[in-house]
């Protein structure tokens, strides 16, 4: 770890993490819990009861004014034309080439305001490439500082908001919706969305309100805190990507096989590179793997088959649920075979897996 | 957590001695930094190993260390039931958690080790 802790960011639950025993980390620049009580205990009691995560790290951009709507449709590659207020969804800010900026999720609030919450390490030259790329007519604003995010995720999440909001209330905020809601006097943006793969909602609301919320909620007895190493092996479960390991500026939506993201149907930019690249084909793609045994691949592990190197592991973890390692690989497209026989090396270990399209864990 | 009548190396070893042979751990300490331990790679027995050489490499959810051998000498046996259940070595490091036995090639090799106060200082660090 080389980044000096005195220079890294601390979230409004610094105490709340250390009260709770937690080992902390730094995280592209924040000091973040990793786990409290063990990664593979936390990651399984999300799985089956509901886990807390504090994720203030992330950032929150506003984009208000008359032509928001347009704006970020042009911005980002999902659609946007047809979202209603209370609408939320998946895409990515794109360079010119194709490159992925970030991935994030936009918040269509009113068909004046939207909200995009990107990626913690990325806070920065997001909102330089936003700005230089926002026409004056709209109003951007970079709220992240104001802003706390916890996340509540697992079965029992919903059982858990619904002793606070009522049940009417949770049970009308659908997968990928959100609604506007009240907890203890505070005003929260509550919507259905997550990392984990569990039904789970992310609360959004003031920055000063962070401890009172993560008290009311830890206290209950089926909430438990969970670090960013379970966040991490729930969501390679999922084979969900993480910025900045399974893609990057290096990489295009299509080769991370997340194209149902890019809606092609509109201008946005970076489109018209994608439309060259996919002419021209895509020869890698990313995948999930997972390991005959209990070792787990690492990032920048080789993967080989035939004695031919054909990719490379961007995420590899033992895998609490399956009991195995697993991770995402780039691989020849020709190998994208369901149970494909790989090889995972390291020049030294070598490591017998299987290709395994997402999500890895399957109920 | 410091048995007394073990000494201790930089890396978080432990080791035990008994008569000519020995049996080789990692400490308490050591395993609460790796986490939840889910694999490790055991020596065949069999082999001879030098000391400070890498014998055994130890993976946690997220991150894989190596093990190095305290003192020189050749693996006798290994703790097995570690292959299903490593798990073992956070629960219980110097008991059920074991390596693996060694029988030992020079006992002088012993006299750079630390003792349980010296480790427990070198921990303090």
């Amino acid at each position: 770890m080389s980044e000096n802790v005195v220079d890294l960011n601390v979230t409004p639950l610094y105490n709340k993490h250390l009260e709770a025993g937690a080992r902390m980390v730094p995280f592209s620049g924040w000091n973040m819990p990793v786990q409290y009580t063990g990664i593979i205990e936390e990651h399984l009691h999300t799985r089956s009861r509901a886990g807390l995560f504090d994720i203030c790290h992330m950032g929150e951009f506003f984009l208000r004014g008359s032509s928001a709507g347009e704006e970020v449709d042009r911005l980002v590659t999902c659609r946007i034309d047809d979202m209603p207020a209370g609408k939320c969804r998946y895409g990515f800010l794109l360079r010119e080439d194709g490159g992925i900026i970030d991935d994030l999720i936009v918040f269509k609030i009113s068909p004046e305001e939207f909200m995009l919450v990107v990626n913690s390490g990325t806070v920065e030259k997001d909102r330089k490439w936003i700005e230089s790329h926002v026409s004056s007519g709209t109003e951007f604003s970079d709220e992240s500082d104001r802003m706390a995010k916890l996340d509540l995720q697992g079965p029992l999440s919903a059982e858990v908001l619904s002793r606070i909001l009522g049940r009417s209330t949770v049970e009308s905020v659908r997968r990928y919706y959100f609604a506007g809601v009240v907890m203890e006097g505070v005003k929260v943006l509550l919507s259905r969305t997550g990392y984990t793969g569990e039904q789970g909602y992310e609360l959004f609301f003031p920055a000063e309100r962070a401890a009172m919320l993560w008290d009311m909620l830890s206290a209950y007895k089926e909430v438990k805190p969970v670090g960013l190493g379970a966040r991490d092996t729930l969501r390679m479960e999922m084979g969900y990507s993480l910025y900045g390991n399974d893609i990057d500026e290096d990489r295009t939506p299509f080769e991370a096989n997340l194209s149902k993201f890019v809606f092609m149907e509109k201008d946005f930019i970076g489109k018209e590179e994608l439309l060259k690249r996919k002419e021209k084909g895509i020869n890698r793609i990313l995948t999930g793997f997972i390991c005959e045994g209990r070792r787990s691949a690492r990032s920048h592990f080789t993967v080989m088959c035939d004695d031919r190197a054909i990719g490379e592991v961007t995420s590899g973890a033992f895998s609490p649920c399956l009991k195995k390692g697993i991770g995402l690989c780039y691989i020849d497209k020709e190998c994208f075979i369901e149970g494909q026989g790989i090889l995972l090396s390291d020049g030294k270990a070598g490591i017998r897996a299987a290709v395994k399209k997402i999500p890895i864990y399957e109920r | 957590m410091v048995p007394g009548e073990l000494k201790y190396t930089k890396e978080h070893e432990w080791i035990k001695i008994e008569g000519d042979e020995a049996v080789l751990g990692i400490t308490d300490h050591a395993q609460s930094e790796l986490g939840d331990i889910t694999f490790i790679e055991l020596p065949e027995p069999g082999r001879e190993i030098r000391q400070s050489e890498n014998f055994a490499t130890i993976e946690s959810v997220k991150a894989a260390s190596d093990v190095y051998a305290p003192v020189s000498g050749k693996i006798v046996a290994v703790n097995d039931s570690l292959q299903d259940t490593p798990e073992a070595m956070n629960r219980s490091p110097y008991g059920d958690g074991w390596i693996c036995r060694i029988s030992i090639a020079d006992a002088g090799e012993l006299d750079g080790l630390m003792d349980a106060g010296t480790y427990e200082n070198y921990l303090k660090e």
